[in-house]
């Protein structure tokens, strides 16, 4: 049982991850926007060489 | 183009912010861009601009924030940038419009990422235990399994329960009982029971089922306010597109004011076509004011100097100069204000479904586990921890996490389904309301008519005569000759044309306006002909009339009938005169109104209507029904509707058909079907957990497994209510 002791804080660790991911992409306002970020996945060519 | 910096301060500057960057930001709300093509465009038209730092458009708020580096700004130039796209753009002001419903929903969505790593990581665990159960798991091995997940459960329940917890209290200090307290006290007795347990080394610990329990009921409650704030922030852009900004004349020339920041004393231009920005009186000018909105009469008022004009009235057809009046003065609007104000005090407040059942649910809930509590301590006799923790045990696995769902999901649902179809719900139990009512109050102007007046067919009128009209007509914005013009067909319009306002159009010697300007007399008028009319005078022939009146909204006369069908009274309260008020209601099928209404008899009549035990829905559109709106059970209204009277209905319909009406309905009576429906489930499944726990055979997995049970079946019978309805987006 002493793999327990790797794997349980290897989780927590992975599982905190993620946590901390989804709360910085919250902070800098990527959920503010969903139906734009829908769209701007159709633009082909980069914002800033105009076309 | 230009430059984007001017030294003089222009039209845009009272919106432009300094950024502590040096730059200065802008925000813009942007009608009719409502695709990807359209951000390209937007985007990509400001972002090679010499100075821009930042063009970035917000699709689903339909906002533009532009950035530039230095002070100052030409706005002008920006805004012909986007108008020549095709874009019209209103300046706003992003602090006044981050209400703290958008942090509240962000802090939400925080608890409940917090509460779903929580949940996932304990539940993790708690399967390794449930099957050690079964396997050779030892008691220490479980014991750390425990520790690791109070560990983690205590922190997160003490973060990401705290919505639950200040509600709670807030309602315990108004000596008050919501869904809030029992979920709180479940929450909060599952913690510190299994905590006791591990620490005691006991086999059973409930923190999968406390951060669950958080976990369901916290992505309830943020949809929930997701949804309304989505409603709300449509409702809020509908106000931030029709407010125009004034033009008020100051030493150094034109500038544009937000209405809302209009002084007493300051003279404001008012171009025809313009909406008259404030109360006030006419320095100079003399024009035709359509005042259907203000007192729901269809036909124009001449004005001249020295005569009032109020907010919200359209100026028609002539240049106008007006003084602001003093602030205290006796406005209409402030009238209005008041009026809206006493009708709100005075609304008995609506207990939300939920609040009730929580009324009922919390003494039978905790009754029951005091009565366990007690039935093992002296009837079977055991000591009191054990019976503790059995009576405990009731009050987690009864944690009504399904009743918590049971509403929200079925809000959520109703909601987009209603908002696909146009209709925002800006009231969060605005719906629940609407299922009860038992009436439906229709005003006359802009919502039952479509506020516009149209060209009777007359079968013996000359051609000709109509076709020489529309030309004299096309040349004025007076609604009779747009709707000249409209029955035409179009037309071309005639050179020399004079306007007089307030009486009508020369051309030569052609005229076309009241019977006073063509010169017939009123003798011949009989009674029943009091419907707008226009008068075309031509040298040597005799003046040909034109009647006018205003046809009723797409949709008016089914939804009438529909409403009727589903067993609603309807009636009509017009401010217009009688006669028009039966001619509509005969059209469109109501039997029962009154007309002539000043907006304080409107609050009166339907006062009168609720001491009759009458739940009353209104429906109008006018600044003068917004008291009425304000003092109804619940209300409706168009989105071409003034401001205030917007602000003060529960919900809004977007569109022209009085449909919305009907379907808002019926969708709410059908969330109220879901409702019970839900709550009957939830209740059934506490039926059956409840004897399992009184009984003390409640375990961690029975809870676990009843409890995101009952919450699935609950969230999957309100998803059938937002099937259908779909509409395709343009």
């Amino acid at each position: 049982m002493t793999i327990l002791a790797y794997l349980i804080p290897a989780a927590l660790f992975l599982g905190g991850l993620g946590l901390a991911a989804f709360l910085w992409s919250l902070r800098s306002g990527q959920y503010d926007d969903l139906e734009g970020a829908a769209a701007r996945i159709l633009f082909d060519d980069k914002p800033d060489d105009s076309g | 183009m230009a430059g984007l910096t001017t030294a003089v301060p222009d039209a845009l500057a009272a919106y432009v912010r300094d950024e502590p960057d040096g730059t200065s930001a802008l925000n813009l709300m942007v009608e009719n861009m409502h695709c990807a093509g359209c951000v390209r465009r937007i985007e990509s038209a400001f972002q090679p601009l010499p100075g821009i730092v930042e063009a970035r458009a917000n699709l689903s708020a339909r906002r533009l924030r532009l950035r530039w580096r230095g002070r100052g700004t030409n706005g002008a130039a920006l805004l012909e940038r986007l108008a020549s796209l095709g874009y019209h753009a209103v300046p706003f002001d992003p602090e006044e419009m981050v209400s703290s419903r958008a942090a509240e929903e962000r802090m939400l969505l925080r608890s409940v990422a917090v509460a779903g790593f929580a949940a996932a990581n304990v539940m993790l665990l708690s399967v390794a235990v449930w099957a050690g159960a079964f396997e050779d798991m030892g008691p220490a091995t479980r014991n750390l399994m425990h520790w690791v997940s109070a560990l983690i459960a205590l922190p997160a329940i003490a973060w990401s329960g705290r919505p639950f917890f200040r509600s709670a209290a807030a309602a315990l200090q108004a000596r008050a009982v919501n869904m809030d307290v029992p979920i709180s006290l479940g929450v909060t007795l599952a913690a510190a029971m299994s905590l006791w347990e591990t620490a005691a080394g006991g086999a059973h610990a409930y923190f999968d089922a406390a951060v669950m329990l958080l976990f369901f009921l916290l992505i309830g409650r943020y949809l929930d306010c997701w949804s309304r704030g989505r409603a709300r922030s449509a409702a809020e852009r509908l106000a931030v597109l029709g407010a125009a900004a004034a033009r008020v004349i100051g030493a150094e020339g034109e500038r544009l004011v937000p209405s809302r920041l209009l002084l007493p004393g300051m003279v404001v231009a008012v171009a025809p076509g313009d909406r008259i920005p404030a109360d006030g009186r006419v320095l100079g000018g003399a024009t035709d004011i359509d005042s259907s909105l203000l007192t729901g009469e269809t036909l124009p008022r001449a004005v001249r100097q020295g005569d009032q004009v109020f907010a919200g009235t359209v100026n028609l057809t002539g240049a106008l100069r007006v003084a602001v009046a003093a602030a205290g003065e006796d406005t209409v609007l402030s009238e209005i204000v008041r009026l809206m104000e006493a009708a709100e005090s005075r609304r008995s407040r609506y207990v939300r479904l939920a609040d009730r059942v929580a009324r009922l649910y919390a003494p039978v809930v905790h009754g029951a586990a005091l009565a366990t509590f007690l039935g093992w301590t002296f009837i079977v006799g055991i000591d009191w921890q054990p019976a503790l923790m059995i009576a405990v045990s009731v009050l987690i696995i009864t944690c009504p996490c399904a009743l918590g769902l049971a509403v929200p999901a079925v809000q959520v649902a109703a909601g987009g389904r209603l908002m696909r179809a146009g209709i925002l719900v800006k009231q969060a139990d605005a719906l629940e309301r609407l299922a009860a009512v038992d009436t439906v109050v229709f005003d006359k102007t802009g919502t039952l008519t479509e506020g516009r007046p149209r060209l009777i067919g007359e079968p013996g009128r000359d051609p000709e005569a109509l076709a020489l009209a529309a030309r004299l007509a096309a040349a004025s914005r007076h609604p009779l000759c747009r709707a000249l013009v409209a029955a035409a067909g179009g037309a071309v319009p005639m050179a020399d044309v004079v306007e007089r306002p307030g009486y009508g159009l020369a051309a030569g010697t052609l005229r076309l306006g009241s019977r006073a300007w063509c010169g017939v007399s009123d003798r011949d008028k009989s009674e029943d002909e009091t419907g707008p009319e226009l008068w075309l005078a031509r040298p040597g022939t005799a003046p040909v009339r034109f009647r006018f009146e205003d046809t009723p909204r797409a949709g008016a006369a089914e939804a009438v009938a529909a409403l009727r069908r589903m067993g609603l009274s309807v009636y009509l309260l017009s401010g217009d005169r009688l006669g028009a008020v039966k001619a509509l209601s005969a059209r469109v099928g109501i039997f029962d109104g009154r007309a002539d209404c000043r907006p304080s008899e409107k609050v009166a009549e339907l006062e009168r209507l609720a001491a009759r035990g009458r739940k009353v829905a209104m429906v109008g559109d006018g600044l003068n029904d917004a008291p009425a709106l304000a003092a109804a059970f619940v209300s409706i209204s168009p989105a071409a509707a003034a401001d205030v009277s917007r602000a003060a209905a529960d919900m809004v319909f977007q569109g022209e058909s009085l449909m919305a009406v009907v379907e808002a309905i019926t969708t709410a009576r059908r969330a109220r079907r879901v409702m019970f429906q839900n709550l009957i489930l939830a209740a059934g499944y506490n039926l059956f957990a409840i004897p399992l726990a009184v009984a003390g055979l409640a375990t961690p997995l029975v809870a676990a497994a009843a409890m995101s049970g009952s919450s699935i079946a609950v969230t999957l019978n309100a998803m059938r209510l937002g099937r259908g309805g779909r509409k395709d987006k343009p």
